[in-house]
């Protein structure tokens, strides 16, 4: 990928960062950085894609200790979990065979698992030494009669999440509106229940959350044409052109996906959440009005109530519990608001909360939840955190699992808000896992145990 | 002797292998106070990362002099240089290791000039380890043993051995990436126990153990062997080497220090064991404890215990070369039969074994090994464990990496204790499996008593 078309990349008109004084992203800083490359970027947003075959095209380090490590779930096939590599050796390099391993791996795959298309993922060293996927897989197309699409982000071209814009501009680009969607069998739903198609961007499944949702969304008969891309199939997002509505989950990964789609489609499109009961119901009532669809809002209110009324029921013995206990949030983009309100639900103080990918829109939303004042921790290394967690007697730190060990480390709860945990948070259901895996940190009878000394180390000897 | 498949296939589906800086960076975090530094884009820092923290489920220091495009096309070398900067003024670490990745060997970054260029612009900085380590070559063993040649290289001086002068006898280990941090703990108390001082190069037993330290979390390992430790390796009576990777760090050593080496697959099982203590009876001139005579008995009850649910059951791993040896050793001895094994790579000590045949693959390969040959019982990691899954057979996690059960690390394989446990596991998790029980019979004719 050429220099320019990286910049281009990373000047995205529906980023509120891109009217600061610095454009894009900053330069990284030898020995003091922390996240993925492009790479890892580009295989978050395209792996959930569960029926197409991912080949890593690169030497081992790049899928050999990374596949299969994403708590991406699906309801089917799951090839996305094969951690498919050309596994290049040092024979391939010096020789140049490299784009030859590569056409016969891709014919591999298509043969012995018939996936409905194949990404193929530049790296480091074969974009280094120059191999020319998109021809490679240009060949493999015709030859296999399965699209073969190229996914050209190497490591070393940046961040992660320029690799999110990546993968979001490959798919805009090569598979969106390249299949019409099936008609909608007759009888689903009441006749007089109008079923409109819609589009999630950025939502991932993780530990299976969005199936806390979906069944909300379908009992109001929205179709959702496609998730970009938890639990996604490829023949959905050919078919994303068709969205009348799009919900953008993640702000920052995948902003110029919804962009794109609005410019060459017209699909309108909204920002929003999943966590917290508050954001759950504005993202319903956000489709209906979009969808400007009367009976939809109607029906949209009914289940709201129906559902907060449920919900609230199971939190409130819970929520006592919780109430008053102060946490430390830092993670990034949009759960530094949405995760607020999700924890505002219950009762609890969110004391500070972090801001290092958010956008100046998800700061304005932080000042409306947690007042003029809100502390936000812009760069939270683990001596920031555990400093600030201190001054500000927080019960709990919250975060994403690379900061667990300063949080245990300091003798503090902990709850992992990121992609590896295990836990499904999203929608009213999810609310009361939340509840109970906070629950479940802060009254451990271990914090007791392991804040004070060894019995020999003070008071009395008993011997 | 084995016979070695080399691998045919142009892809690896479910890779066994996991890159040589992944396993340079796990040396390092047994070094006392020490951080590794991966010259590559940061995404080889942030897997590597990853991968570790859930295996170990403990904070792993790990950076990046994360090249972009412009340090990959012009040269890396001001990214060596800052990166080292600001690690070496920030933290103070006792140690660093530079550790080269596929993007920069193909480039052809001079490491160690530039850490000679560092060394003139701070003269009183921390050791700086240089380590090449290409990922289109080796496996994470091999990146392991890469790093701990490295350490030698850059620490131990020409000299003929020394005596020590403090404390009892030393000895040094070189525990291979195969041992597990509570493996280096069972070796080093089992060297103490013929009153000898062992010092573990790398030793993970101090670091990766999963302790609570007293103190704030540092982005430095928690512990390990010092560099001034490597730098004494000559006051040493012997080296105790265990894996085969290590051949070029131990001959390396040798050669430095002129101190006798003894040369282990694993010290797993109990011929492997009886011949560690027989070396540690030889250097220590002490006959064998007490305490391990009466391993000894326990491990040899175990086998007799264990034996009816063992012998002839068939087994399928995967791993690194050594992992594989470790295992074979006690596999063998206790009958049991390994009809499929992969292996991440070959060399002459996985062809000089007594493995049938050996594929150099994948877990595909592992996969149609298994269902071709029929296997009662999987080793291997968490990936591993998933194949056992789908094909509804037990499973007993070992290996890099497992993320979905705890408290491997402490988990020690080694020397007679080490072994019984592991009988008794490989029954246990066999028969909470077993489905081989006869079918009831019904009778054709009806109920034969007169009522």
């Amino acid at each position: 990928m050429k220099t320019a078309e990286i910049a281009a990349l990373l000047d995205e008109p529906a980023c509120a960062h891109n009217r600061g004084p610095k454009s894009g992203c900053a330069r990284l800083k030898p020995g003091a950085t922390a996240g993925g490359c492009s790479f890892d970027g580009a295989q978050i947003v395209l792996f959930p894609i569960a029926d197409a075959a991912h080949i890593v095209h690169g030497p081992i380090a790049c899928a050999g200790s990374s596949w299969n490590g994403r708590g991406a779930l699906s309801s089917g096939p799951d090839f996305h979990r094969l951690g498919m590599t050309t596994d290049l050796t040092e024979q391939d390099i010096i020789m140049g065979r490299g784009e030859k391993r590569l056409l016969f791996g891709i014919k591999q795959a298509v043969e012995r698992y018939r996936p409905a298309a194949v990404f193929v993922y530049q790296t480091c060293v074969p974009a280094a030494t120059g191999d020319d996927l998109a021809t490679v897989c240009r060949t493999a197309a015709e030859a296999w009669g399965t699209p073969v699409i190229p996914v050209d982000a190497a490591g070393f071209y940046g961040t992660k999440n320029l690799g999110n814009r990546i993968a979001g501009e490959t798919l805009v680009r090569h598979v969106v509106g390249t299949r019409e969607p099936a008609s909608v069998p007759p009888g689903l739903f009441p006749p007089e229940v109008r079923v409109h198609d819609v589009a999630l961007i950025g939502e991932f499944n993780i530990a299976g959350e969005f199936w806390h949702v979906q069944p909300l969304l379908e009992e109001l008969g929205l179709r959702i044409l496609c998730t970009l891309s938890g639990d996604a199939r490829f023949a959905q997002v050919q078919t994303l052109h068709r969205s009348r509505a799009t919900m953008l989950v993640c702000s920052k990964a995948l902003i110029n996906v919804t962009r794109l789609l609005q410019e060459r489609y017209g699909t309108p499109w909204f920002e929003g959440s999943f966590y917290g009961i508050r954001d759950t119901s504005a993202a319903l009532r956000e489709f209906a009005r979009l969808l400007d669809d009367f009976d939809l809002a109607a029906r949209t209110e009914a289940l709201i109530a129906r559902e907060e009324a449920a919900i609230r029921q199971t939190l409130a013995p819970l929520a006592a519990r919780l109430a008053g206990k102060r946490v430390l949030l830092y993670t990034g983009g949009v759960k530094s608001w949405s995760v607020v309100s999700a924890l505002q639900d219950l009762g609890m103080e969110v004391v500070a909360t972090g801001t290092r990918k958010s956008t100046e829109g998800d700061k304005a939303r932080i000042r409306e939840l947690m007042g003029r004042d809100a502390i936000m921790i812009d760069e939270g290394n683990p001596k920031v955190l555990a400093g600030l967690a201190e001054a500000q007697r927080a019960d709990l730190i919250m975060a994403g699992g690379r900061n667990m060990f300063t949080a245990l480390k300091s003798r503090l709860p902990f709850l992992d808000i990121n992609q590896e945990r295990e836990a499904a948070y999203a929608g009213y259901r999810g609310m009361e896992v939340l509840a109970r895996q906070l629950l479940a940190t802060l009254e451990s009878p271990v914090w007791a145990a392991v804040r004070q000394p060894a019995p020999w180390e003070t008071g009395p000897n008993e011997g | 002797m084995a016979i070695l498949y080399q691998r045919k296939k142009a892809l690896a589906v479910r890779p066994v292998k996991s890159s040589q800086p992944v396993g340079a960076a796990l040396a390092f975090q047994g070094m006392d106070r020490a951080i590794p530094l991966l010259h590559g884009s940061q995404g080889c820092t942030a897997f590597a990362k990853v991968f570790f923290v859930r295996h170990f489920r403990e904070p792993i220091p790990l950076q990046t002099t994360a090249m972009d495009q412009v340090s990959t096309v012009m040269g890396g070398d001001d990214n060596i240089l800052e990166a080292l900067k600001t690690i070496s003024s920030g933290s103070r670490p006792g140690m660093i290791g530079l550790i080269t990745t596929g993007l920069t060997e193909i480039q052809g970054s001079d490491i160690r000039r530039v850490v000679k260029t560092f060394r003139e612009q701070a003269p009183t900085a921390t050791d700086v380890v240089p380590v090449a380590c290409p990922d289109f070559t080796g496996c994470l063993e091999t990146g392991y043993a890469r790093a701990v040649e490295a350490m030698i290289d850059t620490l131990v001086a020409e000299s003929g051995p020394r005596e020590s002068t403090d404390g009892p006898p030393r000895v040094t280990l070189l525990p291979g990436a195969h041992l597990t941090p509570g493996d280096v703990e069972a070796l080093k108390e089992m060297v103490a126990a013929f009153g000898l001082q062992p010092v573990a190069v790398p030793d993970l037993s101090l670091s990766l153990d999963g302790h609570l330290e007293p103190g704030p979390l540092t982005p430095l390992s928690p512990g390990g062997t010092p560099a001034a430790a490597v730098r004494d390796l000559a006051t040493a009576r012997a080296t105790l080497v265990f894996g085969d990777a290590l051949g070029p760090a131990a001959d390396l050593l040798r050669r430095r220090t002129g101190v006798a080496d003894y040369r282990f697959p694993a010290a797993m099982g109990l011929k492997a064991t009886d011949r560690l203590l027989t070396v540690l009876g030889d250097i220590s001139g002490q006959p064998v404890p007490e305490s391990l005579r009466r391993d000894r008995q326990r491990l040899l009850d175990a086998m007799l215990d264990t034996h009816f649910f063992l012998t002839h059951k068939r087994v399928g791993l995967a791993g690194d070369p050594d992992f594989l040896l470790g295992w074979r050793a006690l596999l063998g001895e206790m009958g049991l039969e390994t009809p499929a094994v992969v292996a991440s790579m070959g060399g002459e000590a996985l062809l000089g074994s007594d493995f049938g045949a050996i594929q150099i693959g994948d877990l595909e390969d592992l996969e149609d090994l298994a269902v071709r040959h029929g296997v009662d019982l999987l080793l291997g990691n968490s990936h591993v464990a998933e194949l056992a899954e789908r094909l509804d057979r037990p499973v007993l996690r070992c290996g890099y990496p497992v993320h979905d059960r705890l408290g491997m690390p402490l988990r020690s394989w080694v020397g007679y204790r080490g072994g019984w446990l592991v009988l008794f596991d490989l029954v246990n998790t066999l028969t909470a499996h077993d489905r081989q029980r006869v079918a009831p019979y019904r009778s054709v004719f009806p109920l034969a008593a007169a009522v």
